[in-house]
C-alpha cells in the first residue's frame, strides 16, 4: 500500500517561520541618484508599515514549499481518475517550450513585429482546433472552460440581438446531468437557466426537449459524450430540433478526448464548442489552474467573437485585429493564457494527425477495460461510457452502509486519487471514473484491485473504510467547522493579542 | 510521437477482456454518418526533438526588448527558486483540491496566498485567484450588483481600458453596461462629478489605484461619496504600488482586485497571470471562486479544506455567485513563493527601486523637447504618462530599432480620450543606463 | 414513526409549523428528517422582522457543507421574529430542530391555510415512502 510521507505531520505556515531581519533573494537596487521616498510621493499617500510578509531565507522557503508539495497527490505519482477532468500525463517537454525566453519574456504590448513567432503559434493552434472540431473560426481568449462557456452564451446573445430576437430568447436549456458551470454561466450572462430531464439511458429526452423548445429559447448547452460518458446518439435530431426552433447548439467540449479525430462537433450540428486545453491537450492542471478554454464557432457566429482576433496578413505576417465592430467585447485582459497554448501546441505537433485520433481511441479503450474489470463490483446504472464511466455505490451502501464518500477516502490509502464523486447529480452515490489514455494496463489493474479490495473491506471491516483515510498527512477534516468558524487567513499574534 | 503506453500484446488482451475485436467497435453509439473519413488536415507527428526545434524557431521569431511597458503587466525579476518550486510536479500535475486529505500542500499554499493578499490590500478575506485582473474587476461588478440589489455600475474613465472593456462585456449579458465618470484636469477622479453620477440604483464605483496614467487617486473622499450613496467601492490596484501606498482597505474600499502578475509570473504575452480578489468580511458569502479555510481533522490536527462551497457552481448551479471553476492556481503558487522569497524588506525595496527609477526618468524628461508630462502636478508611483509631439507609434518604432520597448502608446485606446503619448513603467530591473537610452529614444 | 412531534403540522418540503404561544403566531423550522438529510448545517439565511411572505414563498436558505436548500413559508403572514441565535450556532438546527433550532416566528394572515398542512401521522408516512 502506497502511503504518504509526512503522515500526521502538520507544517507550520510560512508566517510562523518568519524571523525579523531575514530575507530570501536579494533583488536589484536602483542605481539612479535616489531621493527620500516622501519627496517623490507625498507622505499622506504612504503606508506606515509594509505588508507583513514572512522573513525567511531562501533555503527555508525552498524547504517549506518542498515539504508542502509532498502532501499532494498528483498525476506523476499514480492514477488520478477524476472524471470529467481528464487527468492525463503532462509531457515534460511542454514545460520547457513554454518557458523559452522568446515566449515567456514577451510583454503583451510589445509591437507585433517583435511577436511574430507567438502570433504564428496562436494562429496555427487555432487552425488545428478548427480542423479537430469542424468549425470555421476559433478564439483562444477564454482562460478556462467556464470562460469559454461565457464566450459561448454571449455569442448566442449577440447573434439573437443581431436577428432582432435578443429580448425574446431569454432561456438556455441544459440536461440535468450538466456540469454546474453550464447553468451558472447562463445565469451569470442574464439568461434563464432551465434544466431538462434525461431519459432512462441518460441522454437528452427528445420529448422533454420538444416540449421545452419555442421561440424563447436562445440555445441548448450539451456535453458530448455527456457527463455520463455516453455519446448522445440522437445528436443530429437534437440539433435539428433546436435549430428548427431558432436556437443555437453549444457543445461543452470537456469530453472531447473521446472523440478527436474520430468525429467532429461541427458535423453534429453544433454551432459553438469550447475546448479545454488543460484536459484534452495535456496541459497540466496546476493545482487548480491555469487552464485555457478556446471556443470554436460556425461562420454565422464569427463576427461576434471577442477582440482581438489573431490574423494572418496577405504578406504572410501575423497580427492582432482589434477592428471588429460586431464583436461582443472582451473577456480576458489580453489574448488568453498564452503559456498554456504553447504547451498544447507542442503536444499537438508531437501527436500529429494520426496520434490525435489514436489518443481518443486509447482513452476509450482504457475506460472500457477498466469498466470491464469493475462492472461486477459496482453498479453501472447507465452502462459503460466512452472515455469515462459513472459507477454507483448504491448497492454497496445498501449492503454494507459504506457510502461512496468512504470508498473515495479509502482509495487514498491505496495511493490513488478518488474519482469525481456525487456528480453527475442524476446518479446517486456516483463514482465518475476517467482513467485517460496515458495509463498502462497494469496501472488500471492495480486500481481495479484496490477498488475490489475496498469492497471486501466494506463487507468484513466496514469501520476501517468508514474512518479512512489512515495513511495520509491528515485524516478526515471537519468541513462543517471550517464553514461555521471561518478561518481564512493566518492571524498574526499581534492582532489576536490585542 | 504519442503518449499511449500499450504494447500490442497488452492491447490485444484488453480488447479480449472487453469482448470486442477492434477499438472502433467501442464507437457504436456514434452514428455512421458522423464518423470522420480519412485523417485530419493537420501536420504529421513530430519527434520530441523536432518539436523542440520547431518551438525554438517560433520563439526565436520573437524579439526581447528592454521593457518600459507596463499597463497591467510588469517586467520584474522572478527569483530562480520560484520556477524551480512550481516545476515540482507534485504541484503542477495536481488539480483543484477536491480530496483535502491528499491535497494539503495545495490547500496550505492557498491559505498563505489568501493571507498575503489580505496584507497587501488591507482587506479581511481573499479568494484562491481569478483568471486575471480585468476578469476579477468584472466579477467584482457582478458581485456588487448581487450584494446591493442595484443595477448601475460606474467606473472612472481613468481605469485601464481593458478592465473597463471586460467589465462592460460581463455586464452586457445582465442587461447593463459600464458607465464612465470623467476625470478632472489633474487626471484624478473628481468627487463632485462622481457624486453627480451616483444614485440610489448604483451598485458600485470602480477606480484604479494608481490609475491607468499612474496617478495616485485620493481614495478616502471617493469612498465617502460612494458609501453615502449606498454603493460599494471597488478598487483595482497595482499590487507593487500597494507595498508603499496606504492600503485600499484602510481608505474605505469594499472589494479590491489586482493583477498579480508582477509577483512571480513571467509576462508570457499576457497570460497565464493571476487575478487577486479580496473583500470585507461581511461580503464573504457573496464572493466568487474557491476559498480555503483552516479546520481540524479527527485527531484535532490542523488542516485545510475548500470552504463556503455552497457559493459555487458545483453546488449552487444557476444561483452560484460566479461560474468560475478552474482558476489560476499555479500562478497563485508562484506569487506566494515570490512574496515569501522577497519578504517584507525585499518587496519594499523592489517597490521603492521601481519608484526611484520612474522619478529619475521623470526628472530627465523635464529637459526633453517635444515631451511633456500629461499630469505634471499629480503624484505618481512607478508609472506615468507623457504627451508626445511626435506620433507615439513612430517613437515606439525607433525604440524597437534600438532594442527598447518605449512604453505603451496612448493612441491605441480611443476611450481614454487622451492626447497622443506614451505610458511609461519602471521596475527594479531597469538600470540607469537603460533609462538614459530610453530618454535618448524619446528625444529622437 | 418516532421523533415527529404530535400536535405540530408539516409540509411536503419538510418544514414544520407549531403554535408559538401567542394568538395567531407560529414558529417554523425544518424537521428532524430534513436536518438529517442535509447534514451539518453551517449557515441559515433568514429574513428580517416585518417582512411578509405568501404561502410557499421562499423566506430564506439553509446551507450544509455541500448542499443548499431554499426554505418555503408553509403559511402566509408577517415575520414577527427570527431566531438570531442561529447566526452564532447554526448547528442548533441539527441538535434540536423542533426546539432551539426554530427559524422564524410568523403572524398568520389566513387561518384556513392551516387546513392544508400535514398531520404528524401523514408526514410520517410521507417520509417512510421516500
Ligand atoms: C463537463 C464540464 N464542463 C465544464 C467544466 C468547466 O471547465 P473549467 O474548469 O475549465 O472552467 C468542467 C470542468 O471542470 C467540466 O468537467
Amino acid at each position: 500500500m502506497a502511503g504518504f510521507p509526512l503522515k500526521g505531520e502538520t507544517t507550520p505556515t510560512i508566517f510562523e517561520k518568519s524571523e525579523p531581519g531575514r530575507r530570501g533573494t536579494q533583488m536589484t537596487r536602483s542605481d539612479v541618484d535616489t531621493r527620500p521616498l516622501d519627496e517623490l510621493v507625498p507622505a499622506r499617500h504612504l503606508r506606515a508599515e509594509p505588508p507583513r510578509l514572512p522573513e525567511v531565507p531562501e533555503s527555508e522557503v525552498v524547504r517549506h514549499y518542498t515539504e508542502l508539495s509532498l502532501k499532494n497527490h498528483h498525476v506523476d505519482r499514480a492514477l488520478y481518475p477524476l472524471g470529467s477532468c481528464t487527468m492525463k500525463y503532462n509531457p515534460k517537454v511542454n514545460e520547457d517550450t513554454c518557458r523559452l525566453e522568446g515566449f515567456a519574456g514577451l510583454h503583451p504590448f510589445t509591437p507585433q513585429a517583435s511577436a511574430q513567432g507567438a502570433l504564428q503559434l496562436m494562429y496555427e493552434l487555432a487552425e488545428m482546433l478548427k480542423e479537430i472540431a469542424g468549425m470555421d473560426e476559433v478564439t483562444l481568449q477564454p482562460a478556462a472552460g467556464a470562460q469559454g462557456e461565457m464566450t459561448g452564451v454571449l455569442l448566442m446573445r449577440a447573434y439573437h440581438i443581431a436577428n432582432g430576437e435578443g429580448d425574446k430568447r431569454r432561456r438556455i436549456l441544459f440536461p440535468d446531468s450538466a456540469h454546474g458551470t453550464n447553468p451558472a454561466t447562463a445565469a451569470m450572462a442574464g439568461f434563464d437557466a432551465e434544466e431538462i430531464p434525461s431519459n432512462a439511458s441518460g441522454c437528452v429526452d427528445l420529448e422533454a426537449l420538444r416540449d421545452n423548445l419555442d421561440d424563447t429559447v436562445a440555445g441548448l448547452m450539451l456535453t458530448n459524450p455527456n457527463t455520463l460518458g455516453v455519446f448522445e446518439s440522437d445528436i443530429l435530431e437534437i440539433s435539428r430540433l433546436v435549430h428548427e426552433a431558432g436556437g443555437l447548439m453549444y457543445m461543452d467540449g470537456a469530453n472531447l478526448n473521446a472523440l478527436m479525430g474520430v468525429t467532429r462537433p461541427g458535423d453534429m450540428g453544433y454551432d459553438i464548442v469550447h475546448f479545454n486545453l488543460h484536459k484534452t491537450f495535456s496541459t497540466p492542471h496546476g493545482g487548480g489552474g491555469p487552464g485555457s478554454g478556446p471556443v470554436g464557432v460556425k461562420e454565422h457566429l464569427a463576427p461576434y467573437l471577442p477582440v482581438p482576433k489573431v490574423v494572418r496578413r496577405e504578406d504572410g505576417s501575423y497580427g492582432l485585429d482589434w477592428d471588429r465592430p460586431e464583436s461582443f467585447g472582451k473577456l480576458h485582459g489580453f489574448y488568453g493564457n498564452f503559456g498554456v497554448m504553447v504547451r498544447a501546441y507542442t503536444y499537438m505537433r508531437m501527436l500529429g494527425r494520426r496520434g490525435i485520433r489514436e489518443t481518443a481511441e486509447a482513452s476509450v479503450l482504457n475506460n472500457a477495460y477498466l469498466t470491464a474489470l469493475l462492472k461486477d463490483d459496482f453498479d453501472l446504472p447507465y452502462g459503460r461510457g466512452m472515455h469515462e464511466s459513472v459507477f454507483s455505490g448504491t448497492s454497496l451502501k445498501k449492503r454494507t452502509d459504506i457510502k461512496t464518500m468512504d470508498v473515495a477516502k479509502r482509495l487514498l490509502d491505496y495511493g490513488f486519487h478518488a474519482p469525481t464523486v456525487y456528480f453527475p447529480l442524476n446518479v446517486p452515490e456516483a463514482l465518475m471514473t476517467e482513467p485517460t489514455e496515458t495509463e498502462t494496463k497494469q496501472e488500471l489493474e492495480r486500481y481495479a484491485a484496490a477498488m475490489q479490495s475496498i469492497v471486501r473491506e466494506a463487507e468484513t471491516d466496514p469501520e476501517l473504510v468508514a474512518t479512512a483515510p489512515h495513511t495520509t498527512p491528515v485524516s478526515r477534516l471537519d468541513e462543517g467547522r471550517a464553514a461555521r468558524q471561518l478561518d481564512l487567513k493566518w492571524s498574526f499574534p499581534e492582532d489576536t493579542d490585542a | 510521437m504519442s503518449f499511449i503506453p500499450h504494447s500490442e500484446a497488452d492491447r490485444r488482451e484488453m480488447l479480449d477482456r472487453i469482448g470486442v475485436s477492434d477499438v472502433r467497435d467501442l464507437y457504436d453509439d456514434v452514428p455512421e454518418e458522423l464518423i470522420l473519413e480519412g485523417d485530419l488536415g493537420i501536420p504529421e507527428a513530430l519527434s520530441e526533438w523536432e518539436a523542440v526545434r520547431e518551438l525554438n524557431r517560433l520563439a526565436g521569431e520573437n524579439r526581447s526588448l528592454v521593457c518600459f511597458a507596463g499597463a497591467g503587466q510588469y517586467d520584474h525579476h522572478v527569483p530562480a527558486a520560484v520556477d524551480h518550486l512550481i516545476r515540482r510536479s507534485e504541484f503542477y500535475t495536481a488539480y483543484t483540491p477536491y480530496q483535502p486529505e491528499v491535497s494539503q500542500g495545495t490547500l496550505q499554499v492557498i491559505y498563505e496566498f489568501q493571507t498575503m493578499v489580505c496584507e497587501l490590500t488591507g482587506m479581511d478575506v481573499a479568494n484562491a485567484s481569478m483568471y486575471d485582473g480585468p476578469s476579477a474587476a468584472a466579477e467584482a461588478a457582478v458581485m456588487s450588483r448581487a450584494v446591493t440589489r442595484r443595477g448601475r455600475v460606474l467606473a472612472a474613465r481613468t481605469v485601464h481600458p481593458h478592465y473597463r472593456k471586460v467589465t462592460d462585456t460581463y455586464l452586457r449579458g445582465l442587461g447593463g453596461k459600464l458607465e464612465l465618470v470623467p476625470a478632472g484636469p489633474d487626471g484624478l477622479v473628481d468627487p463632485e462629478a462622481l457624486s453627480a453620477a451616483l444614485d440610489g440604483d448604483t451598485a458600485c464605483f470602480l477606480v484604479q489605484y494608481p490609475n491607468f496614467f499612474g496617478c495616485i487617486e485620493e481614495l478616502e473622499p471617493i469612498a465617502e461619496v460612494v458609501h453615502e450613496a449606498g454603493a460599494l467601492l471597488v478598487v483595482a490596484a497595482d499590487p507593487v504600488a500597494l507595498v508603499l501606498l496606504r492600503s485600499p482597505g484602510e481608505l474605505g474600499a469594499d472589494i479590491v482586485v489586482a493583477e498579480g502578475q508582477p509577483f512571480g509570473n513571467a509576462p508570457s504575452f499576457g497570460g497565464p497571470v493571476v487575478g487577486l480578489f479580496a473583500a470585507r468580511q461581511k461580503l464573504v458569502r457573496k464572493m466568487p471562486g474557491r476559498i480555503v479555510g483552516a479546520t481540524v481533522d479527527t485527531e484535532d490536527r490542523r488542516g485545510y479544506v475548500l470552504t463556503l462551497q455552497t457559493r459555487e457552481q458545483q453546488i449552487r448551479r444557476a444561483k452560484a455567485t460566479s461560474n468560475i471553476c478552474t482558476n489560476q492556481g499555479l500562478n497563485a503558487l508562484a506569487a506566494t513563493i515570490h512574496l515569501s522569497l522577497l519578504g517584507r524588506e525585499g518587496l519594499r525595496e523592489v517597490a521603492e527601486s521601481s519608484v526611484q527609477n520612474a522619478h529619475y526618468a521623470w526628472r530627465r524628461l523635464q529637459d526633453v523637447d517635444g515631451v511633456t508630462p500629461l499630469f505634471p502636478d499629480t503624484p505618481f508611483a512607478r508609472e506615468f504618462a507623457i504627451a508626445t509631439r511626435e506620433n507615439s507609434r513612430s517613437i515606439l518604432e525607433r525604440g524597437f530599432e534600438a532594442g527598447i520597448l518605449a512604453g505603451v502608446s496612448l493612441s491605441r485606446f480611443a476611450s481614454l480620450e487622451a492626447p497622443d503619448g506614451l505610458l511609461l513603467a519602471f521596475t527594479e530591473k531597469r538600470s540607469r543606463e537603460e533609462i538614459d537610452r530610453l530618454v535618448d529614444v524619446l528625444a529622437g | 414513526m418516532s421523533g415527529i412531534p404530535e400536535g405540530f403540522q408539516y409540509t411536503e418540503e419538510h418544514e414544520y409549523v407549531r403554535e408559538a404561544g401567542a394568538e395567531g403566531e407560529f414558529l417554523i423550522g425544518i424537521t428532524d428528517y430534513a436536518q438529517g438529510e442535509l447534514g451539518d448545517v453551517v449557515f441559515v439565511e433568514l429574513p428580517s422582522p416585518g417582512d411578509a411572505f405568501e404561502k410557499m414563498e421562499v423566506f430564506g436558505t439553509i446551507e450544509a457543507v455541500k448542499a443548499v436548500s431554499d426554505l418555503y413559508s408553509p403559511i402566509s403572514g408577517e415575520i414577527v421574529a427570527v431566531n438570531e441565535t442561529l447566526d452564532e450556532d447554526p448547528a442548533l438546527v441539527n441538535s434540536d430542530p423542533y426546539g432551539e433550532g426554530w427559524m422564524i416566528r410568523i403572524r398568520l394572515t389566513d387561518p384556513s391555510e392551516l387546513d392544508d398542512l400535514l398531520t404528524a401521522e401523514a408526514y410520517a408516512s410521507l417520509i417512510d415512502e421516500s
